[in-house]
């Protein structure tokens, strides 16, 4: 086996390089993240109404008013574009550079990663004086985007499609592919909730994700919310980490 | 061992049995066509039910009582097509039910014993209610005995078990957290056996005499789904053929149970109809010979053929309690109540890092140009 230089592994430090700008997330990435963004916020908005709806509105007959098939509608287009979005990432994990890998991955079982996420923690417990740079996302971080993107929106997508099929009926191609999710919980009314309660950890993520990406592109030594729109990292000090 | 004689006896067939009750060819004939509709069979299936009604021998069936409330023989016996009369009295031969036996006590024992003797892996046995396993099953005595026992040496030799009921497929009211005397849904009991959930409480009469018709007439189970349920009456939710589905679609709901909505005959969401959530043939078949359903009543469906319904919370919520918390609170209580936390967390620490900054700011200038002389300096090395 052989040892890997520091620089391969996907939260590795920006090190002793005299860079300034390192290009860290391609297009395809950047463009993902910021549908993926709009797709969650169409979805939460539209769950939310969903399971408790708006006042009614009786201004017509119900034939000529749809409001809640539409917001209906809209969640489910949302949701369509989510998973395509996702399993499109998933593919671009595999095919594109190494930051693209890291929201797939998590190295439980380096010692060194831990030690990282130890850092980071003081460092947001205000107990260290300077943070360390990254290129890619701190460990951290990339810890809680594994579980609240990559392993949330995987449990959104699967428990979204069973109550879905659910709609399109038993014998419907769908439902033989999702619908053992409704079997295995034994009541639709389990999934909903489990399905709702997604909807909170996912939002609760928004919550830490923008303040810690808005925090860190001012008090970090790295450019922050910037990088997802032009894909360069640019560093703010020469000194080593 | 040979086989009893008794089983060689002659059964008469369900058409034998239907003319001797004075029942016309035609009416006969009537009753098959209703029958295959009633399945949601094609025309051409009438003649196929009519010879086996003229060719088969009756089926005999042993109908059991554990633990439960009788709601499913009293919905049983107002079945209007086909008629409870028919099925019992025509197209079954039901040796045993406690509860519509005129036989008791001695006498009854007796004509269970001699119905699984002369019928061995022949008949059917439907179960109403269902066994509690605590207290090695004292909980439910019937003939002197657990009921678990009586289920057990039943089932051993039936060619097919029916669950009668949310009791026998799921458990029901008496199964319900904390559940004391353990009662247990049938399948868990019986292993070896294939089993027909007909949930609900009760099921609809229809759908249970239209089940035993299947049976009897095909001589085999109805195709079921994952959970053991017969999918021509289980496979749609009661919201996808309720009558009221276009005024969910419109977005207008009954906000409460006296307002303009309730009189307009609006969709009972808000209200915690769990039409959504339940699949049942409700809404299609009705019930009492489909004069209503409980949302044309207007009350939302409690969500009675559903796995576990007692223990999801309010039946007039959407959004239902999660009682795993220990105190009541549903999935957006516990979600605001985690937002808010976190919400309070970020603004603090927010104020926080920016007096953080502020002090460093105005202590760490100096050290900044130390160590831009520190780094020009390791530079300087370097080269």
């Amino acid at each position: 086996m052989s040892v890997q230089p520091d620089t391969d592994t996907p939260f590795h430090k920006a090190g002793r390089h005299k860079q300034t700008s390192i290009y860290v997330y391609e297009a395809p990435v950047r463009i993902w993240h910021w549908v993926n963004a709009l797709a969650i916020m169409v979805l939460c908005l539209t769950g939310y109404f969903i399971g408790k709806p708006l006042p009614s509105f009786s201004g017509a007959e119900a034939t000529y008013q749809f409001f809640f098939g539409y917001l209906r509608f809209a969640h489910f287009a949302a949701g369509m574009v989510l998973t395509v979005g996702f399993f499109g990432r998933a593919y671009w994990a595999l095919v594109g550079n190494h930051h693209a890998k890291q929201l797939f991955s998590f190295p439980f079982w380096k010692a060194h990663f831990w030690a990282e996420v130890w850092f980071e923690l003081r460092w947001y417990m205000f107990l260290e004086r300077e943070p360390k740079k990254y290129e890619g996302h701190n460990p951290l971080a990339q810890m809680a985007m594994f579980f609240f993107i990559t392993v949330a929106t995987l449990f959104m997508i699967v428990t979204g499609f069973a109550l879905y099929a659910e709609g399109l009926g038993k014998s419907h191609w769908l439902y033989s592919i999702a619908g053992w999710v409704i079997e295995l919980a034994g009541n639709s009314l389990d999934v909903h909730m489990l399905h709702r309660m997604g909807m909170w950890a996912m939002l609760i993520f928004v919550v830490i994700h923008i303040y810690v990406a808005v925090r860190e592109d001012i008090m970090s030594r790295q450019s922050i919310v910037s990088t997802m729109i032009s894909g360069h990292r640019t560093f703010k000090d020469d000194r080593p980490d | 061992m040979t086989q009893p004689e008794t089983t060689t006896e002659r059964i008469e067939t369900f058409y034998e049995v239907m003319r001797a009750q004075g029942i016309t060819r035609r009416s006969f004939m009537k009753y098959c066509s209703l029958t295959a509709a009633a399945l949601g069979l094609g025309p051409a299936f009438v003649p196929k039910i009519a010879h086996a009604m003229e060719t088969k021998p009756r089926t005999p069936v042993i109908w059991l009582h554990g633990l439960e409330c009788t709601c499913c023989s009293e919905s049983f016996i107002r079945s209007g097509h086909p008629l409870a009369k028919d099925v019992i009295l025509s197209m079954i031969s039901l040796d045993y039910d406690d509860l519509l036996m005129a036989a008791a006590g001695h006498q009854a024992e007796a004509a269970l014993e001699e119905t699984i003797q002369k019928y061995k892996g022949n008949y059917i046995l439907a179960v109403e209610g269902n066994p509690p396993l605590n207290e090695d099953g004292m909980f439910c005595i019937s003939g002197g005995k657990p009921f678990l026992e009586k289920l057990k040496r039943v089932a051993k030799d039936a060619k097919a078990v029916i669950a009668w009921g949310a009791c026998a497929s799921y458990g029901c009211v008496q199964a319900a957290a904390p559940n004391p005397t353990q009662a247990t849904p049938i399948h868990k009991v019986i292993t070896d056996k294939p089993i027909i959930k007909v949930p609900g409480c009760p099921p609809i009469a229809e759908v249970m005499t239209g089940v035993i018709t299947y049976m009897v007439t095909f001589d085999k189970m109805p195709s079921l789904d994952r959970q053991g349920r017969p999918l021509m009456f289980y496979s749609q939710r009661i919201h996808d053929k309720c009558y009221r589905r276009p005024h969910f679609d419109a977005g207008q709901f009954v906000e409460a149970w006296d307002d303009e909505g309730a009189r307009k005959g609006y969709c009972l969401y808000k209200v915690g109809c769990k039409g959504p959530t339940t699949y049942n043939a409700c809404s299609t078949v009705r019930w009492n010979e489909g004069v209503s359903f409980p949302i044309q009543s207007g009350h939302g469906c409690i969500g009675c053929s559903e796995d576990g319904f007692w223990d999801q919370g309010s039946f007039y919520d959407r959004v239902t309690d999660v009682t795993q918390f220990g105190v009541e609170a549903n999935a957006d209580r516990v979600g605001l109540a985690a937002m808010g936390v976190v919400g309070g967390a970020v603004a603090g620490h927010a104020a926080l890092s920016a007096l953080k900054r502020a002090q460093q700011k105005a202590q760490g200038h100096a050290n900044a140009v130390k160590d831009d002389e520190k780094a020009a300096k390791a530079n300087k090395e370097e080269a």
